[in-house]
């Protein structure tokens, strides 16, 4: 008699349990996309009160010229950022997942660590150590008292130092999870093959791992477009990205309707790259 | 025979731990020879030391002539198939069977051709385009030794390939390796801890034990002259039985064994100016028949006699297991082949005489 109950059990008690859950989900996340949705077809009076009417102005205006370069330059440097993400997270990630496993937690602490310390005092940290007369210059005067040195503030470059520092480790995590499950056989496999190093890590170790670089980029790319904080502090705002523009609609030139447009097409487009990201790691699990 | 493998003098010490234990070991071009032992014995070291996986602590590796201690896995011409096969998951089954000509740049045309042989030979036309994971556990089997053959290694190593198939396809497999090795004539080292797999497939066996090689003979001088208790103990079952001179001429040794039975051992096996051995005495060479029938009985000079109480009768479809005690108490086990429906049928309780030939007894000395 024991399933009479289970059978019995009414889907409203399901229900009942997901609750939490859904409730989240259309607060924080449903709720949220819709009024952006329904801002972005409204338009704004002088004092920059919504007006709700129906208008397809503001989406005209996002393609625009002079946003579409912004929205360009966004992207160029999130691409650039994933780039070195890639580069300098994937022998860090490697060395992790291939240590002996009491090693592992360990340095995936240490990974952890500097995230205790509020993002932007991280950031700050990092302006010490870029500024004129900052760590960095102090050092290279150090060694050569008649250097220069360099003036990286508010540069594209200190934006994508701090990209990169900001997001390495959404780029590590996930490339450490698909480390760690290759199995160690594989690679010895591909020794006794006749492989070298340098072509057992073309032909089985990056196609094993490129889940993890998918999952990375993914985790690293699309926040880093958007990214406004680090492009205010370490850029000075001298090169707006996309998410300087729409965080000045919403306060500053109080233009709610064209902020949650221009939020609108840049949500879509992620949603694209996903589902395309989605799509082709799908064609490796199973091609059919 | 030429050599194709030499071990010489191969030490491997993991921290603390020797895990190899300074082996020497030939194996012949064209032989098959199998690693058997417990688990833990060393029997994977070996074969990554051979593979070059592991560098040796002390001592060397050639492998045709070659010395090949220094040289990494890539270098050397020998191939392995690992007990979890190994497979490339993101690979097809051409293209894993494949992996190895291409990293030896073998043109295309000729690869293709290659893989599509070692295929066939392997029975697994027609699964080109598959993934390992649609595979059955046979067929990934067969696909890691076409992996592996389509190289063309001087040395085949296997790392208890057939551990993960059904008692069935294992057999069917043993042999289908066993036909492959001799029809392409590849040197095999193959390592189990399945006594009657290596019976049945080895040219010759190496008993491993503790990092040692324990003893190194065919399957028959294994079985029958096995030369350490360790050695009698591991392979086929045996009564193992310590036993004492009690009187000796120039032929033969009168010994009394565990529990007091006393048994005739030829002179030449016992192990010269010892007073204790140990007897290995194998099941089936013990011949039991009724005591009303004493005539059927094999009586010979060589013979030991003597009679016994069935105490346990276990029947085991062709053959019956017997526990058998003597009128002084010696306990032994012993097999009867169920040769007819017909014929003798023993049971628990029973009076019977035993006939064991001399020769049979295998004297291992005491350690
Ligand atoms: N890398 C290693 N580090 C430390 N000890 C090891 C290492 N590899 C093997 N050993 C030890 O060496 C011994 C022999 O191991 P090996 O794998 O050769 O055994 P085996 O005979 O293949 O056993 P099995 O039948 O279980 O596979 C074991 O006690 C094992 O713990
Ligand atoms: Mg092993």
């Amino acid at each position: 008699m024991k399933s009479a109950p289970d059978r019995r059990t009414p889907r409203w008690r399901a229900w009942l349990l997901l609750t939490p859950m859904i409730a989240w989900l259309v607060l924080f996340v449903v709720a949220p996309t819709a009024i952006l949705l329904v801002y972005s077809f409204c338009e704004r009076d002088e004092v920059g009160r919504v007006v709700f009417t129906f208008s397809l102005e503001n989406y005209r205006r996002v393609f625009d010229p002079i946003y579409l370069r912004i929205f360009a330059r966004s992207v160029g440097y999130a691409g650039l950022t994933t780039v070195i993400c890639i580069l300098a997270g994937y022998p860090v990630a490697y060395c992790i997942g291939r240590a002996r496993e009491e090693w592992r937690h360990r340095l995936l602490l240490l990974l952890m660590v500097p995230c205790w310390t509020s993002f932007l005092i991280r950031t700050y940290a990092w302006i010490t150590i870029l500024k004129e007369e900052g760590l960095l210059n102090g050092l290279i005067r150090l060694v050569a008292p008649t250097a220069t040195g360099f003036d990286l503030m508010y540069t594209p470059t200190a934006v994508v130092i701090g990209l990169v520092y900001a997001y390495l480790p959404f780029m590590i995590l996930p490339i450490y999870g698909s480390v760690e499950k290759l199995d160690g056989a594989l690679i010895e496999a591909a020794h006794d093959l006749g492989a070298g190093p340098l072509r057992v890590f073309s032909s089985v170790i990056i196609p094993l791992t490129l889940p993890g670089i998918a999952a990375g980029t993914l985790l690293v790319f699309v926040p880093a477009v958007g990214m406004f904080a680090i492009t205010d502090l370490m850029g000075g705002a001298r090169v707006p990205l996309i998410g300087n523009v729409i965080q000045n609609q919403f306060l500053v030139a109080r233009d709610w309707p064209f902020g949650a447009a221009l939020g609108a097409v840049f949500m879509g487009l992620f949603a694209l790259t996903y589902w395309i990201l989605l799509r082709l790691g799908a064609r490796e699990e199973d091609p059919a | 025979m030429a050599t194709m493998v030499h071990l010489r003098g191969v030490t491997k010490r993991f921290g603390t731990f020797d895990a190899v234990r300074d082996v020497s070991l030939e194996v012949g071009a064209g032989e098959f020879l199998t690693l058997l032992g417990p688990s833990g014995c060393g029997k994977t070291t070996l074969l990554r030391l051979m593979a070059g996986f592991e560098a040796p602590t002390v001592g060397t590796v050639e492998i045709g002539g070659q010395d090949v201690t220094r040289l990494p896995p890539y270098r050397r011409p020998v191939n392995q198939v690992f007990q979890s096969y190994a497979l490339f998951p993101h690979l097809t089954v051409a293209e894993n069977v494949g992996f190895g000509l291409r990293m030896q740049r073998v043109a295309a045309a000729e690869g293709q051709a290659r893989v599509r042989e070692a295929l066939a030979l392997v029975s697994l036309d027609g699964l080109d385009a598959r993934r390992p994971h649609q595979l059955s556990g046979g067929q990934r089997q067969r696909v890691a030794l076409a992996r592996a053959l389509v190289c063309r290694p001087k040395v085949l190593l296997l790392d208890e390939p057939l551990s993960a198939l059904d008692a069935k396809l294992r057999r069917a497999m043993q042999l289908e390796l066993k036909r492959l090795q001799r029809q392409l004539g590849i040197t095999f080292v193959f390592v189990t801890h399945d006594q009657e797999e290596a019976l049945t497939m080895s040219d010759r066996i190496a008993i491993v034990h503790e990092g040692r090689i324990e003893q190194l003979g065919t399957a028959h001088e294994i079985y029958h002259r096995p030369a350490t208790r360790f050695a009698a103990d591991f392979v086929g079952q045996a009564n193992l039985l310590e036993a004492r001179v009690l009187l000796q001429d120039e032929a033969q040794v009168r010994v009394s064994v565990t529990g007091g039975l006393e048994l005739t051992v030829p002179r030449a096996a016992w192990p010269a100016g010892a007073m204790k051995a140990l007897i290995a005495m194998r099941p089936e060479k013990v011949h039991v028949s009724r005591l009303a029938n004493p005539a059927a009985a094999p009586a010979a000079a060589a013979t030991n006699l003597f009679e016994a109480r069935i105490e346990e009768e276990i029947f085991q479809g062709a053959t019956d297991q017997l526990v058998i005690v003597t009128a002084t108490g010696t306990r032994l086990s012993v097999v009867v082949a169920n040769e007819s429906a017909y014929g003798e049928i023993f049971h628990a309780g029973d009076h019977v005489s035993c006939a064991l030939h001399a020769d049979d007894l295998v004297v291992v000395p005491a350690e």
